[in-house]
C-alpha cells in the first residue's frame, strides 16, 4: 500500500514530464509530418538555462546557490520558468526559419536528416566551455524541501511514511495547467482550429486564407516552451544535471517520443495518455518486477501496442471521402 | 477593367511543362468556365491563381492589383477564393468549424454570421449536420460544404474545381443550380470542369484547355454548339 502511493506519486510526477515533451514530438508531427529530433535537445537547453540563471540570480539574492538549504522565495522558480521558456520558443522558431522552412517542399528524409544535424549541432554547442561546459552540474536548490503530506502506510514489512514532497506538486501542477491551456488553445479557439486544419492539409488550409507559415512557426514556439518547461522541471526533480549530450538526454527524449506514438502521433491528448501510461509501466515495473529493465518496460510497450494499434491508443485513420 | 486577367502563364512541375502560356480573363459577374480533358492543366491554372504553384513566366491580375508572388492567404483576403477539386473539406474538424475556417481572415461578426446563414439557405443538408465531424458526410455533403466554406469568405470571384467530380445526377443538378444562384446574387465565378455539358449551360462565356493551352474560347453557347467541342466534349459523334 505504501509502496504503491509512493511509485503513484512518482509515476504521476514523471508521467507530466513525460507529456510535456511529447506534445511537442507530436504537436510538430501533426503539422509537418516528419520527427523533430532536435526536440529532446530543447528539453536538454531548457534544463541548463534554468541552472545557468539560477546560478547567477541566487548570488544577487544574498543565496548560496550550492546550499540547499537556502531557497529563494518562489518568485525566483517562476521568473526562471518563464524566461527559459521564452528563450528556448525563441530558439525552436529559429530552428524552423532557417532549417526546416528551406525543406518544406523537398522529401522528408531530408528533414528527418536535417533534424538529426540540428540534434547533433545542439548537443555539441551546449558542450563548448562558454556555453555549458562539458561537465555535470548541481542544479541549485528552487523549492524548499516541504513535505505537504506524510502518511503512514502499511507495507510488506510493517508501516512505511509516504512523503508528498513540494517538488512533485509543483510539477504535477504545472505540468497540469500547461496541457490544460494547451488543451483549450487547441480546441477551442482561431489559432487552434488553423493549426489543426493545418495538420490536416496544407494547401488546403492556405486555401482558406490560414498563414500556414505563422502556424507552423507557433506551433515550433509552442512545443519548444512545453519542453523548457519540462526541462525546468526535469531539473527541480533531479538536480544532477547530465552534460549536454549525455546519453540520459537521449533516452529521455526516446521515452517521450515513444509516448507520443503509442498515443497516436499527431494527436495532442494522446501524447499526454501516452506521457502517464509509459511512465505508470516504466515505474510500477521498477519497482515490483526490476529497476534493472525499466527501459525495457517501456519499449516492449510500444512493440506490444504498434502491433495492437498501429496508429496508437488514440489516433485515428479517418479515411477520405472521393 | 475585368476583375482577373490571366496573362501567358506557364508552369512547371519540374521539368515538365504543366501550362504553356495560359491566357483568360473574368469579367465582374460573369460565369466563367474552363473546361477540358484529365491533365489539360485546369487544375493547375487554379492552384496557380489561388498561389500554390509559382507561375514561371507570366502575369495575373486581381481586382486591379497583381497577385502572382502573393502568399495564398494573401490571395485569399484579397476576395479570390478557391473551392478546391476534391472538396478538401478538414475531416478532423465539425462541419461547424469548417465554415468557421472559411472565415478565417474576417473579423466583421455579424457579417459573417448573416453570410453563414445565407450558405446555410443554400444548403439546408449542411445546416442539419453541423456538429458533425465533417468526415462521416456523404460525399455530395461534402462539395456543398465545400461550396458553403468558399461562400463564407465573401468572394468577390469564387473559383469551383470540378464540384460535380464523383456526384450523382440528381446531386450535380444541384450543384449547378446552386451555382448559377450564387452568381445572381452578385458573386463572380471561374468553373473549372469535366461536365462540359453542364458546365456551358451555366457559363456565360467558355475556355478550352488541352495540354497546357487555351485552343478555343468564346461565348459558351456558341462554344457548345461548335463542332469540335461537341465531338471532343459533349460526347456527340
Amino acid at each position: 500500500m505504501a509502496d504503491f502511493a509512493q511509485t503513484l506519486m512518482t509515476a504521476l510526477a514523471v508521467g507530466s514530464l513525460y507529456a510535456l515533451i511529447a506534445l511537442g514530438y507530436t504537436m510538430v508531427y501533426g503539422i509537418l509530418k516528419f520527427i523533430n529530433f532536435a526536440h529532446s535537445d530543447i528539453v536538454v537547453l531548457g534544463a541548463w538555462l534554468s541552472f545557468t540563471m539560477a546560478q547567477r540570480l541566487l548570488p544577487m539574492l544574498g543565496l548560496d546557490p550550492h546550499n540547499p538549504a537556502t531557497t529563494p522565495p518562489l518568485w525566483v522558480g517562476e521568473v526562471i520558468l518563464l524566461a527559459s521558456m521564452a528563450f528556448c520558443s525563441l530558439i525552436g522558431f529559429a530552428i524552423e526559419r532557417l532549417a526546416y522552412k528551406p525543406l518544406r517542399k523537398a522529401p522528408r528524409l531530408n528533414v528527418l536528416i536535417t533534424a538529426i544535424g540540428v540534434s547533433l549541432l545542439l548537443q555539441n554547442v551546449g558542450q563548448l566551455n562558454f556555453v555549458f561546459g562539458p561537465s555535470p552540474q548541481k542544479m541549485p536548490a528552487l523549492l524548499p524541501t516541504w513535505e505537504l503530506l506524510r502518511v503512514s502506510l502499511p507495507s510488506a514489512n510493517g508501516n512505511r511514511d509516504v512523503v508528498v514532497g513540494l517538488v512533485d506538486v509543483v510539477i504535477i501542477v504545472t505540468s497540469a495547467v500547461l496541457m490544460i491551456a494547451l488543451e483549450y488553445l487547441v480546441f477551442r479557439t482561431k489559432t487552434g482550429t488553423a493549426m489543426r486544419a493545418v495538420s490536416f492539409d496544407i494547401d488546403a488550409s492556405a486555401l482558406m486564407g490560414i498563414p500556414v507559415d505563422r502556424v507552423v512557426s507557433f506551433t515550433f514556439v509552442l512545443g519548444s516552451a512545453l519542453a523548457a518547461a519540462a526541462g525546468f522541471l526535469y531539473a527541480l526533480k533531479y538536480p544532477g544535471l547530465n552534460q549536454p549530450a549525455h546519453a540520459t538526454w537521449v533516452l529521455l527524449g526516446l521515452k517521450a517520443f515513444v509516448a507520443a506514438v503509442i498515443g497516436g502521433i499527431g494527436n495532442v491528448r494522446g501524447a499526454v495518455l501516452g506521457g502517464f501510461v509509459i511512465a505508470f509501466v516504466e515505474q510500477f515495473g521498477a519497482f515490483y518486477l526490476s529497476s534493472n529493465y525499466r527501459d525495457v518496460y517501456v519499449f516492449a510497450l510500444l512493440i506490444a501496442i504498434l502491433l495492437v494499434r498501429p496508429s496508437g491508443l488514440l489516433g485515428s485513420t479517418v479515411r477520405e471521402k472521393v | 477593367m475585368s476583375l482577373l486577367v490571366v496573362d501567358n502563364l506557364s508552369v512547371f512541375y519540374g521539368a515538365i511543362e504543366a501550362l504553356r502560356g495560359v491566357s483568360l480573363h473574368v469579367e465582374q459577374g460573369e460565369v466563367v468556365t474552363l473546361i477540358g480533358a484529365n491533365g489539360a492543366g485546369k487544375s493547375t491554372t487554379l492552384r496557380t491563381i489561388s498561389g500554390l504553384l509559382p507561375p514561371k513566366t507570366g502575369t495575373i491580375r486581381f481586382d486591379g492589383q497583381t497577385i502572382h508572388n502573393w502568399q495564398p492567404h494573401r490571395i485569399v483576403k484579397s476576395g479570390l477564393v478557391q473551392a478546391p477539386e476534391g472538396r478538401k473539406i478538414f475531416a478532423n474538424l465539425t462541419v461547424d468549424e469548417n465554415l468557421q475556417l472559411g472565415a478565417f481572415l474576417r473579423t466583421d461578426r455579424t457579417a459573417i454570421r448573416a453570410d453563414r446563414d445565407r450558405a446555410l439557405e443554400l444548403f439546408p443538408r449542411v445546416r442539419e449536420r453541423l456538429n458533425q465531424q465533417a468526415g462521416t458526410l456523404s460525399g455530395g455533403e461534402q462539395q456543398m460544404l465545400a461550396i458553403a466554406r468558399a461562400l463564407v469568405a465573401r468572394p468577390k470571384l469564387l473559383m469551383l474545381d470540378e464540384p460535380s467530380l464523383g456526384l450523382a445526377p440528381q446531386l450535380v443538378r444541384t450543384i449547378f443550380q446552386v451555382i448559377r444562384e450564387i452568381n445572381l446574387a452578385g458573386t463572380t465565378i471561374l468553373l473549372v470542369e469535366q461536365n462540359a455539358n453542364m458546365a456551358l449551360q451555366v457559363a456565360h462565356r467558355a475556355y478550352v484547355i488541352e495540354v497546357g493551352r487555351i485552343r478555343m474560347e468564346g461565348p459558351a453557347a456558341e462554344l457548345a454548339a461548335s463542332d469540335e467541342v461537341r465531338k471532343a466534349y459533349l460526347g456527340a459523334h
